[in-house]
């Protein structure tokens, strides 16, 4: 075992010293496989970690949403609503929510605004005339608590409102554009009348029944459309996979790039190389030997590239906040949250992506080198 | 060595990170929010959750999807599968 591992390890230091021959090729080469490994990588830590995220986050929101559709659109619900579904046996507890849009001219964004859930746990009530900004909002409009704001209606008035209060940064996440204001407030700012609402908050007493539920409420009330919490999970895991998809689908072209590169690397030899393997049999090398030189190599250079390149992902997704993403990822928002991932370090697929960049290159070198391995060496060295 | 540094410091940042995951998920408990402030551009993009399923044509039959985020998210599940078809699955009497 001992002798197995000196041979490895001269074989090793043989292999670095042949690269070595080479720089600016082998360098060139590093610095290619690594920039595909390390893009490859910062999509997979980036989609992954916000995955994460989503779902931690949205774990305690309401287990049902109702909304009401007019004409394939969502509608204010009327009043009667709520008591209708009071008759739904399972329902625990029911609440009308509050919250609309309001496009902000000054700053050219949008804001939604709503009326804090009263029976929520830990509730807070906004009084009347005052406003709890999100973290996002204050920053764009340079708002502190005290500051007064106004803003114009749809119906034309003006509204003047006291900033109470900023919700904390680390929350920017899902109240970055948040306004926070009192149902009297809202519903004069809106115009909405008492008894309406955006929709309806349900909370089931057994989590096993909520499907249930929603049967016999989309049966009791055949304009509602029913939105479960599972959903909501579900829709923000097809967002990042769709989103993992289409950036992996932008990279594909890039990819194939480097795959024939690598390939024509690999597989093809130059007159060099094959004069190089054409020496070593003649001074005495095995063909077994030749082979483990060059699987050496390339398992140097291909694991080299994944290391470097998974680190700088990492460093780029967790310590500088995915800056080369950003400006995909923002659109044309001018409100943006500023958030930071927690990383998620996924065993699986870090496995998934060695194998597809380490494990492919390094077969991609051995058969060449086995073809040149097992002829003459007296022809090898001729070309 | 770096590389299973990237472990260590992933265990320690989730340690850190704890107390935004509480306020995040405290203010979704405390004021039912449904969706992550991700794209404020459009209704369909700040809550995709609670988007109807004929977002992609809100403007009129034949409006293109005109917004950026749009070509990240996914099409309305609607379009893809039969949403939740909960009327026909049960016959309750309830």
């Amino acid at each position: 075992m001992k002798i197995w591992i000196q041979k490895q390890q001269a074989l090793i230091d043989f292999t670095l010293a042949s690269l070595a021959r080479r720089k600016l090729k082998n360098a060139g080469l590093l610095l290619v496989y690594t920039l595909i490994v390390f893009l490859l990588a910062s999509v997979m830590l980036y989609t992954s970690a916000l995955r994460h995220d989503a779902a931690a986050v949205l774990k305690n929101s309401p287990e049902v949403i109702v909304q009401r559709m007019v004409a394939g659109r969502h509608d204010l619900i009327p009043p009667g609503y709520l008591e209708k579904l009071g008759r739904i046996r399972g329902v625990q507890k029911k609440e009308g929510r509050l919250w609309g849009y309001y496009y902000d001219p000054v700053v050219k964004a949008n804001y939604t605004l709503m009326v804090p859930m009263a029976e929520a746990p830990g509730a807070e009530k906004v009084a009347d005339a005052n406003i709890v900004v999100g973290a996002a909002v204050a920053r764009e409009r340079g708002l502190v608590p005290g500051n007064l704001i106004s803003f114009r209606s749809y119906s034309g008035k003006l509204f003047s409102f006291t900033v109470a209060d900023v919700l904390p940064h680390a929350a920017e996440l899902v109240s970055a554009d948040l306004i926070l204001l009192s149902e009297a407030d809202y519903r004069a700012f809106f115009e909405i009348p008492a008894g309406h609402y955006t929709d309806i908050a349900l909370s089931v007493a057994n989590p096993q029944e909520v499907r249930k539920i929603a049967s016999k409420l989309s049966e009791a009330l055949p304009d509602s459309r029913p939105i479960l919490r599972e959903e909501v999970l579900r829709t923000y895991e097809s967002i990042f996979n769709w989103r993992e998809g289409i950036v992996l689908v932008l990279l594909s072209g890039s990819i194939l790039a480097f795959a024939i590169f690598a390939w024509e690397k690999a597989s093809g030899l130059s007159a060099e190389e094959k004069r190089e393997i054409g020496i070593l049999k003649a001074i005495g090398w095995e063909t077994g030997d030749v082979l483990k030189m060059k699987f050496w190599e390339g398992v140097l250079v291909s694991l080299t590239a994944f290391l470097l390149g998974y680190i700088a992902a990492y460093l780029h997704v967790f310590s500088f906040s995915a800056a080369l993403f950003e400006p995909v990822l923002k659109g044309w928002a001018v409100l943006y949250p500023r958030f930071e991932l927690t990383p998620v370090v996924d065993g699986f697929q870090i496995a998934t992506l060695f194998f597809f960049t380490v494990f492919p290159y390094t077969v991609a070198t051995i058969v060449p080198i086995w073809r040149a391995a097992i002829t003459d060496p007296d022809a090898v060295m001729r070309g | 060595m770096a590389f299973l540094l990237t472990f260590v410091d992933a265990a320690r940042q989730n340690n850190d990170r704890t107390e935004m995951l509480a306020a995040n998920t405290g203010l979704v408990e405390k004021l039912g929010l449904t969706d992550l402030c991700l794209f404020t551009e459009a209704r369909y993009t700040r809550h995709p959750s609670q988007a109807d399923l004929h977002s992609a044509f809100q403007d009129h039959p034949m409006g293109l999807e005109h917004f950026p985020s749009g070509s990240l998210m996914p099409p309305p599940r609607g379009l893809a599968a039969t949403y939740e078809n909960l009327d026909t699955k049960t016959a309750s009497t309830d």
